[in-house]
Parts: C-alpha cells; sequence; structure tokens
C-alpha cells in the first residue's frame, strides 16, 4: 500500500481504511520512520483476536535492544484477525512496513476517531520536525 | 521510543559536527550531546566484537594532578593501593564515601613524560566530574602541594575496541602498542601531536584508549575510520559492556552501593592503609545480609529494564539495574542486585517484565569473554 492512502496516528501507527459489508475495517501497522528509528527490533506483542480497543489505546508493544515502546491503536473497534508471522519476522516491519508488516485488522465501530488521524502529508510534517528524535 | 531531546545546553565534544552530518543520533547523556547510534545498534556492537569499532567517549571526565605528591593524595580516597604506582600503569578503583557508598569509579594513570618525570592523570564519569572534582579539592591539604586540573574540554577521548584495534592504532603511534599489557598507558605520538594512550576499554575486547588535543581530535578520528574502525555509538557501548559484566555508575554503581557487594573486590585493599571509606568496608566485609550483584540471562525475547522487579518463590528478592538484547547471545541479559539466597549461579528466578513474570537464570559474569 502507498503511504499517501493510509491515514496515521501521532504515535506513529498508521491505518488502512475499507468499506466492507457490516462497516468499515482498518488495516492498521506502524509507520517506515518508527521502524527506522526503533532498530533492532526484537520483540513484539500483537493484540489480541477478539478484543475490544479503544482510539489511542495501547494494544501491543515492539522491543528493541533499547527500548520497549508501546504499541496504540490508531482505531476503535473490535480485533478481526492479528499477523501471527510477525513476532518470528521482525524484518518484515523493516522491509514491508505498509504491506506484509500489517499488524491487526479491526473492526471499526466508531468512525469519529477517524478524524483525529493525520494525512501523510501532515503526518511528513509531524516526523521532520521531530528530527531524529521523535516523542 | 524518543530518548531526551537534544538541547543547545549541553556539552559538545569536539567531534559533535561530524557525528551530526554521519546519521550519528544525538542524545543527552551526563549532560552531554553524544551519539547513542549511527544505524543498527546489532551491527555497531558485532562489528566491535569482530573487528574494530571507534567511539567518542568525550564526555569521559579527565583530571590531571600537577605535583610531586598526587599518588599519595589520592591513596588516600580510592579504595585500591596506588601509592605505589609505577610509570606505566593504569589501576582501576573506586572513591567511596565515609559509609563505603560508591561516588565513582575511576581509572588512575601514572605516565613517564619526556623528561622522566611522572605525570599522574584520573579519568571519571562524566555524570560524576563535577562531584568528584570538588571532593577532591576538599580533600586536599596545604602539604600535598598539588594543583587539581579538569582537562576534560581541552581534550578529546577515543576508544578503539575489538580485536583488530591493536593492529590499527599501531601503525599510526611511535610506541610498540602490541607489547604493551593491558592496564597500562604511555605518552605517543601520532603524527605530530601528543597523546596519551592506554591499552584500557569497556567493552571486553582488546583495544586501546586515546586522550588527545581537543583541536587534533577530528583529525585523528577521520585516520581511525580511514583504517578501517566503524564508528560505534553509546548504545552499543551499553551492551558491549553489559555483555562483558563491567559496572556502569548509575545503574550498578551508587552511593547506596559498597564496592563488595557490587562484587569489585579486585578493586578493594583494606590491610595496612588507610583510605575515606575503609572502615565501613572493612565492616561490610562480614556482612552477609546485603544484596549481591548477579547476571541473569533470559530465555524469551522480552528484555529486562532497568528497575524491574527480580523474584524468588514470589517473594521480591531484588531489583535489575540493567537489562538489553544480547547482540552476541540473542538472548535477554541483565545485572541485578539480589538477596544472597537468590544469588546463586544456576538458580532460575523471576523478573517481572512489564506484570508477566519470566524465567531468569542466575548466570556468572561476565556473560561473554573474548577468551572463550
Amino acid at each position: 500500500m502507498k503511504p499517501e492512502n493510509l491515514l496515521f496516528a501521532e504515535t506513529h501507527e498508521w491505518a488502512h481504511i475499507a468499506h466492507e459489508a457490516g462497516g468499515q475495517v482498518a488495516t492498521v501497522g506502524i509507520s517506515a520512520f518508527a521502524v527506522e528509528q526503533l532498530t533492532d527490533l526484537v520483540y513484539m506483542e500483537l493484540p489480541e483476536v477478539g478484543a475490544t480497543v479503544a482510539a489511542g489505546e495501547e494494544f501491543g508493544e515492539v522491543e528493541s535492544v533499547k527500548a520497549v515502546s508501546p504499541l496504540f491503536s490508531p482505531v476503535a473497534g473490535e480485533v478481526l484477525a492479528v499477523n501471527t508471522e510477525l513476532p518470528d519476522h521482525l524484518e518484515t516491519l523493516h522491509a514491508s512496513p505498509y504491506d506484509k508488516g500489517w499488524i491487526a485488522r479491526i473492526r471499526i465501530t466508531d468512525e469519529s476517531c477517524l478524524t483525529k488521524l493525520l494525512d501523510y502529508a501532515a503526518y511528513q510534517k509531524q516526523c521532520a520536525a521531530a528530527g531524529d528524535d521523535p516523542a | 521510543m524518543a530518548d531526551h531531546m537534544a538541547n543547545q545546553s549541553l556539552s559538545r565534544t569536539p567531534l559533535h559536527a561530524w557525528h551530526s552530518s554521519h546519521e550519528g543520533r544525538l542524545v543527552e547523556f551526563a549532560g552531554w550531546e553524544m551519539p547513542v547510534q549511527y544505524g543498527s545498534i546489532a551491527d555497531e556492537h558485532l562489528a566491535t566484537r569482530s573487528a574494530a569499532g571507534l567511539f567518542d567517549i568525550s564526555h569521559m571526565g579527565r583530571l590531571k594532578f600537577d605535583g610531586d605528591r598526587a599518588l599519595p593524595f589520592l591513596d588516600r580516597l580510592v579504595t585500591r593501593r596506588v601509592a605505589n604506582m609505577k610509570a606505566g600503569q593504569i589501576r582501576y578503583a573506586l572513591i567511596t564515601n565515609p559509609q563505603g557508598g560508591i561516588l565513582d569509579d575511576v581509572l588512575v594513570y601514572r605516565l613517564q613524560q619526556a623528561d622522566g618525570t611522572p605525570r599522574t592523570m584520573m579519568v571519571v564519569n562524566a555524570s560524576n566530574r563535577g562531584k568528584i572534582v570538588a571532593w577532591l579539592q576538599q580533600h586536599l591539604r596545604a602539604a600535598d602541594a598539588l594543583t587539581i586540573r579538569d582537562v576534560t574540554r581541552a581534550t578529546a577521548m577515543l576508544a578503539v575496541q575489538g580485536p583488530a584495534a591493536i593492529e590499527l592504532v599501531a601503525a599510526m603511534v611511535d610506541v610498540d602498542l602490541p607489547g604493551m599489557k593491558y592496564y597500562t598507558g604511555t605518552l605517543a605520538r601520532l603524527g605530530s601531536v601528543e597523546i596519551v594512550l592506554s591499552r584500557t576499554g569497556y567493552t571486553g575486547e582488546d583495544g586501546c584508549e586515546l586522550i588527545v588535543p581537543a583541536e587534533a581530535a577530528l583529525e585523528i578520528w577521520e585516520r581511525i575510520l580511514a583504517r578501517g574502525a566503524r564508528p560505534v555509538g553509546l548504545a552499543a557501548r551499553d551492551t558491549l559492556r553489559l555483555e562483558a559484566g563491567m559496572p556502569l555508575y548509575g545503574h550498578e554503581l551508587s552511593e547506596q552501593i559498597h564496592p563488595l557487594q557490587a562484587g569489585l573486590q579486585f578493586a578493594v585493599q583494606l590491610e595496612r592503609r588507610d583510605f575515606v571509606g575503609r572502615d565501613a568496608l572493612v565492616v561490610a566485609q562480614s556482612d552477609t545480609t546485603c544484596r549481591r550483584r548477579v547476571g541473569l540471562q533470559l530465555r524469551d525475547r522480552r528484555v529486562p529494564r532497568v528497575h524491574y522487579a527480580v523474584l524468588r518463590d514470589s517473594q521480591v528478592v531484588g531489583e535489575v539495574t540493567s537489562g538489553t538484547f544480547s547482540p552476541t547471545l540473542a538472548r535477554p541479559i541483565a545485572m541485578a542486585y539480589v538477596d544472597p539466597p537468590a544469588a546463586v549461579v544456576g538458580q532460575v528466578l523471576q523478573v517481572d517484565i512489564r506484570g508477566r513474570l519470566a524465567p531468569a537464570e542466575v548466570v556468572g559474569l561476565p556473560f561473554y569473554s573474548r577468551n572463550s
């Protein structure tokens, strides 16, 4: 997927919104910028299938040599599926952050959360402002 | 995922501009703006283990003692005998307070100058530099006839570490570096520049450290890189020292910890001498209840971090002081202080990693030794 077609949370997660029967489904992951900043990934904890998450709620974690970072759900909804291949192939996050590196699919239950997400241009601006040291 | 933001008020090393223009990710460390990494931490770590890494360690404090009585003066303040040091020797020691708590861990250098007279220097931790300078001044007596000079800003300090380090630097200097033993040092010439060259380091690898004039630092840095060393940031310096079982001030060492519980007996000499903290350490020798520094190795991939609780039979028996994912062992490792009954190699304890208990085996330090 092209990052131009994604929405981004300030906390570096992305969401791709698809309209499916029964509502909107978000495929979510973490941005190439975030992966590059983390470097040296060693561990990842996926969200739980079936869990209900709020937008901005911690729903997993990714750990590097240096530190552990929480993953925050960019949308509110129910976790339909997770990428179980990912924890054993963390290099996929580097190689394909917007495709094979997807983390979870979430059925959106509250569309209002989408208005808080940034488009790619705005997200890039945020990353540039943070320089090499994003918060 | 963020470190401290870069800040204008922080000290900068003479190599700051080089780091900035070479992908160095700059973070605050002990009041300095330092490169934490240039790329992958694991790559920098493994390059040091397999070839040669080059580190800017100019943040370390460098003190020079002008006067004949430097060694007897320092002998009153450090845990290890230094009064008998001969030219060319370097000793690791602790500076302790009257309670035996560690104020800093330091290297004392005794060097021979060109005119045959000795020079005494000390390298201290960046975070403790102000405290130690004040401590030394406070204990200085008129009869010592000494001047303590803080030469940190006038100089830079580089470490070249790894199996290729000695050969690499030997070709650049006018002394027999391969013939120098570990923990020895000398004045040397690198081109036209006088430097302090020592066979020391903080990585568990063979290697050397160079104290150079600030204005010569960039040229020397680039010449070492041109010979094939790879720049390595503070993050890999930390994973390297952790694998090597070396303590870090602020983590394994503090004013609440004494050298004996830290496992630093080799740097403590209590017999036939006196120094600040000695009497407390004599008492501490027979203390069987204080927590001990141990190594922990884990099976899974979640990493124990500083301050995580260590448990045994559901009881908290200690605390992690440093932890990382070891690039060499491909496992999480940690150092922790635990109660003596838990400080037994082979015992499996547990670390509370954000609410979940992970088995952690007590192992002997170091985790990694280049000779094994």
